[in-house]
């Protein structure tokens, strides 16, 4: 399996705060691999380096071998690199249905198409038609996000990122604040990602994050703990000692 | 459900966002026949034609793409001098001065539209400001050129197609504004519900996840700075040309501060509320400077104050909650069947 | 020469008396309030109606003039500015602008659209020379006056139980309502403060300028200047900003009247462009 995507001593301050220090760390293609750690650790502040939203004090990210460390977030998202947010970022005065086409449209790189109206390109409905139906947003495409019950926008979340056919796809803590009886639908929608579709998920509930991942990072303050096949890490002692003593109590 | 079961509900949700809605069609006719049953108030219906326009313009960046800005005149006026000038110094025709008030103010746009990326709300604010203010104060100060504070005179224009002499009563002015109205609302329309246009909505709801979906936040904005720079030129350029006059005014502090009025009256980010606005502005005005000659901003101020304690937005829903109301009865995406599945 | 960066320190000085307000209830409240400029404006009225039409003594009007704004600032404060605090600066703008008109027309009505002056006794009027160099009295007057209150702000923010609060308020206001720190009457208090030595700026630049109802118009972009270029989290800042903007303005009148206004328009731009908070803030 080739690397898809590679950080190289990556490192960021925030003033006197080192929230990311030389990071190194490789997502192989198709794995499933799961990044946790305590609150505070840096995992979001990792991915939102990756993705171009804070630039690294020190460092480089390399996806498919190209170093993307001072393209835009647009520029990573249109070479395959895209990411949920661990707090809802959506667009709550649009419905999913124009969320989702807006982002198959963006992707086919229509988007500047100022005469032509959304929908009106082969392909786009059918398309919008997949992802709404893999991600149960079929119901509510009319409504406006605003008005969608929280455990549907966490899902539209997913989907809107998923729309942009990512080689590589950052899950920040998909289901964060979802009640435990709506958690199962947007875990089986991570699940069921297809294969070729390069995973990081963050997340903080030990047993899903061993059935799902293959591969797991441990990060503490800002450095990596640990990485290794779920096997490894679960019986690291450094990682049970601290990181999962203090989720019992976290 | 299935993808197979959607594909109908998505293609007709997408199809019936850019539907003519019969209230569209209704208001376009009110607009037309006005032309015919109004015939003594040409005059203010050519004033009301262009401010909805320059209203348009303004809900573009503020409706559409959520820039604010407070010296939107800096556009109206530039496109008003730029087109006055033609006129009296290069070539009188009507609509060759339209297309150069256009062209230039969009290039002003275009280049002005670098300062709007930066910063928050509030820089925002002050730098289009400054800039309004840069633009009145050169007018003010190119006397020679621009007449300065007495104003641009000696304007005059030939007859609109070579045909239609501008009268005293407003007639052909109201035709030709009405008409160019027209023509920029429906090419607004098709912007607004483009990819593009929703690009905007999504950068102005969240620009961070609209970047996070690929979309190039600050190309896009300067793209619709630049588009609603050029719809302010023509609303500018129009101004002028039925006037046939130009003053200082038009880049006024004034004149950016009531098209954001128009635009809250009406409702932002939907092009009616810029045109309903202008033409309950327009009348308010009129009523109030009969009323208080000399102190209708006084009352203007007080709408404003009032709008905004009541909240712009159940204020402009009672004039956007009418139209709103009418569009969702064509189903927007899939209908009550789909919804008892999920 | 000399007497030009005089006559601009005169002026910067008065622009911070007149402005200083305004960047405390942007930094303290996160408030756009472009009707900063009517409060001065009625304490300009003030002066010159207590002064020119009920003869009352200048230096007796100057109280007034601080105090007439400071109540009306107390008052719409508590009706109305602080229903808006959490609002959108979009909201703060079109409310303030609603407000700005409302005074200026009020001010046509009552006072009339012609520019109107206050009367100096003749101690405050004339010329003197020091070293050499000829200076107005008026001019020598204000510089003094706004520097001693200059002093009296710094000393009030740096030195008191009040000034601290307020400080930490600015700083961060969910830490400070947590301190128990009572943060309405933090805001009340500054916001008429502030009202009040906007009015007290205006009694005294009467004189400079003159007074007509548009002035709240006229000088609104001069306070966002001396706010955006100074910055908000301190008064240091705003102060160097107004000698600056005032010296600029004077001298550029001076001896380029051609260009106008622009040197300050396009100072203004491009600060906000190079450092969106300001000139003399550090950045976050
Ligand atoms: N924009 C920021 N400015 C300053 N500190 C930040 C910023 N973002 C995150 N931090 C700090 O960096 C650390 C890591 O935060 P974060 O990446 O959110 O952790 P995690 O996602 O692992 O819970 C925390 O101490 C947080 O307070
Ligand atoms: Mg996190």
């Amino acid at each position: 399996m080739a690397t898809v995507l590679e950080t190289v001593g990556l490192e960021k301050r925030f003033g006197g705060l080192v929230a990311t220090s030389d990071f190194n760390f490789k997502l192989e293609g198709g794995e499933r691999h799961a990044l946790i750690g305590p609150n505070g650790a840096g995992k979001t502040t990792l991915i939102n380096q990756l993705t171009g939203v804070l630039p690294p004090t020190a460092g480089k990210v390399l996806l498919m071998g190209e170093d993307i460390t001072h393209l835009r977030p647009d520029q990573r998202v249109r070479r395959g690199l895209a990411r949920t947010f661990q707090i809802n970022q959506l667009f709550l005065q649009l419905t999913p249905l124009e969320t989702i086409a807006l982002a198959v449209t963006e992707r086919m790189g229509h988007g500047n198409s100022w005469w032509r109206p959304v929908g009106s390109r082969a392909g786009i409905t059918d398309e919008v038609a997949e992802i709404a139906g893999r991600f149960h947003l079929g119901d509510v495409l009319g409504e406006k996000t605003i008005s969608l019950p929280y455990g549907r926008q966490r899902l539209l979340e997913i989907a809107v990122a998923f729309a942009a056919r990512p080689r590589v796809l950052l899950l920040d803590e998909p289901a964060a604040g979802v009640p435990e009886s709506e958690r199962h639908d947007i875990l089986a929608a991570v699940a069921e990602l297809p294969r070729e579709v390069t995973v990081l998920l963050i997340e903080h509930d030990m047993d899903l994050v061993f059935s799902f991942a293959e591969r797991i990072t441990v990060m503490v303050n800002g450095a990596q703990l640990t990485a290794g096949t779920v096997d490894e890490v679960s019986h690291d002692p450094r990682v049970r000692a601290v990181y999962l003593g203090e989720a019992d109590h976290g | 459900m299935t993808k197979s079961e959607l594909n109908p509900a998505v293609a007709n949700g997408l199809k019936a966002r850019q539907r003519w809605h019969p209230a569209e069609v209704v208001f376009w006719l009110i607009a037309f026949s006005s032309y015919f049953l109004l015939p003594g108030k040409h005059l203010i219906l050519n004033e009301i034609a262009i401010l909805a326009l320059f209203a348009i313009s303004l809900d573009l960046i503020l409706g559409y793409a959520g820039i604010v800005s407070l010296g939107h005149a800096a556009f109206l006026g530039f496109g008003a001098y730029a087109a006055a000038l033609f006129a009296k110094h290069i070539n009188p025709d009507p609509l060759i001065g339209l297309a150069f008030g256009t062209i230039t103010t969009t290039l002003l746009g275009f280049i002005t539209s670098f300062l709007v990326l930066r910063g928050n709300d509030l820089t925002r604010l002050m730098i289009t400001l400054g800039v309004a203010l840069l633009l009145n104060e050169l007018a003010n100060q190119l006397g020679w050129l621009t007449g300065g504070a007495d104003g641009l005179q000696g304007v005059e224009m030939a007859p609109l197609l070579g045909m239609f002499r501008f009268d005293m009563f407003g007639r052909t002015a109201y035709a030709y504004s009405l008409i160019t109205l027209f023509v920029m609302f429906l090419i607004a329309r098709r912007i607004s519900y483009s990819s593009f246009g929703l690009s905007l909505n999504a950068i102005r709801d969240n620009s961070l996840r609209a970047s996070a979906i690929g979309i190039p936040v600050n190309r896009r904005l300067i793209a619709i700075y630049t588009i609603a720079a050029s719809f302010a030129g023509v609303a500018g350029s129009l101004m002028a040309q039925t006037s046939q006059y130009a003053s200082l005014d038009v880049l006024s502090f004034e004149k950016s501060a009531d098209v954001m009025l128009v635009l809250v009256i009406g409702g932002a980010g939907y092009l009616y509320g810029g045109m309903i606005g202008a033409v309950v502005f327009k009348i308010l005005q009129d009523w109030l400077s009969a009323l208080t000659p000399q102190y209708w901003h006084f009352w203007i101020g007080l709408i404003l104050v009032i709008i905004v304690l009541i909240g712009r937005e159940r204020m402009s829903q009672g004039v956007a909650g009418i139209v709103a109301s009418f569009k969702r009865k064509t189903p927007a995406a899939p209908g009550p069947a789909a919804k008892a599945e999920g | 020469m000399i007497t030009v960066l005089f006559d601009g320190i005169a002026y910067g000085m008065l622009l911070f008396v007149l402005a200083c307000g305004l960047s405390v209830t942007l930094g303290l409240m996160n408030f756009v309030n472009l009707a900063h400029g009517a409060f001065a404006m009625a304490g300009g009225y003030a002066a010159v109606v207590l002064s020119a039409h009920a003869g009352v003594p200048f230096l007796l009007a100057l109280p007034v003039a601080f105090l007439v704004p400071a109540v009306i600032g107390a008052v719409l404060e508590r009706t109305l500015y602080s229903q808006l605090y959490g609002r959108s600066h979009l909201d703060q703008v079109l409310f303030s602008i609603g407000l700005v008109f409302m005074a200026v027309s009020t001010a046509e009505y009552f006072m009339h659209s012609s520019k109107q002056f206050p009367v100096l006794p003749e101690y405050l009027k004339g010329r003197i020379e020091i070293f050499g160099i000829g200076m107005g009295v008026y001019r020598l007057f204000i510089i003094a006056l706004c520097g001693i209150l200059t002093l009296l702000l710094q000393g009030i923010l740096v030195g008191t139980r009040f000034g601290s609060r307020l400080r930490a308020a600015v700083d961060d206001r969910r830490v400070a309502s947590g301190l128990g720190i009572n943060v309405g009457v933090i805001f009340l208090s500054t916001f008429a403060v502030g009202s009040g030595l906007a009015g007290l700026g205006g009694a005294l630049a009467g004189e400079v300028v003159g007074l007509d109802p548009t002035f709240p118009l006229r000088y609104m972009i001069y306070f966002l200047i001396v706010v955006t270029v100074g910055g908000t989290t301190s008064i240091t800042g705003p102060l160097i900003a107004s000698l600056l903007l005032g010296i600029a303005d004077v001298g550029g009148k001076y001896y380029v009247p051609a260009l106008g206004g622009f040197i300050i328009y396009t100072f203004m731009i491009v600060v906000l462009l190079v450092r969106p908070q300001g000139l003399f803030t550090r950045g976050r």
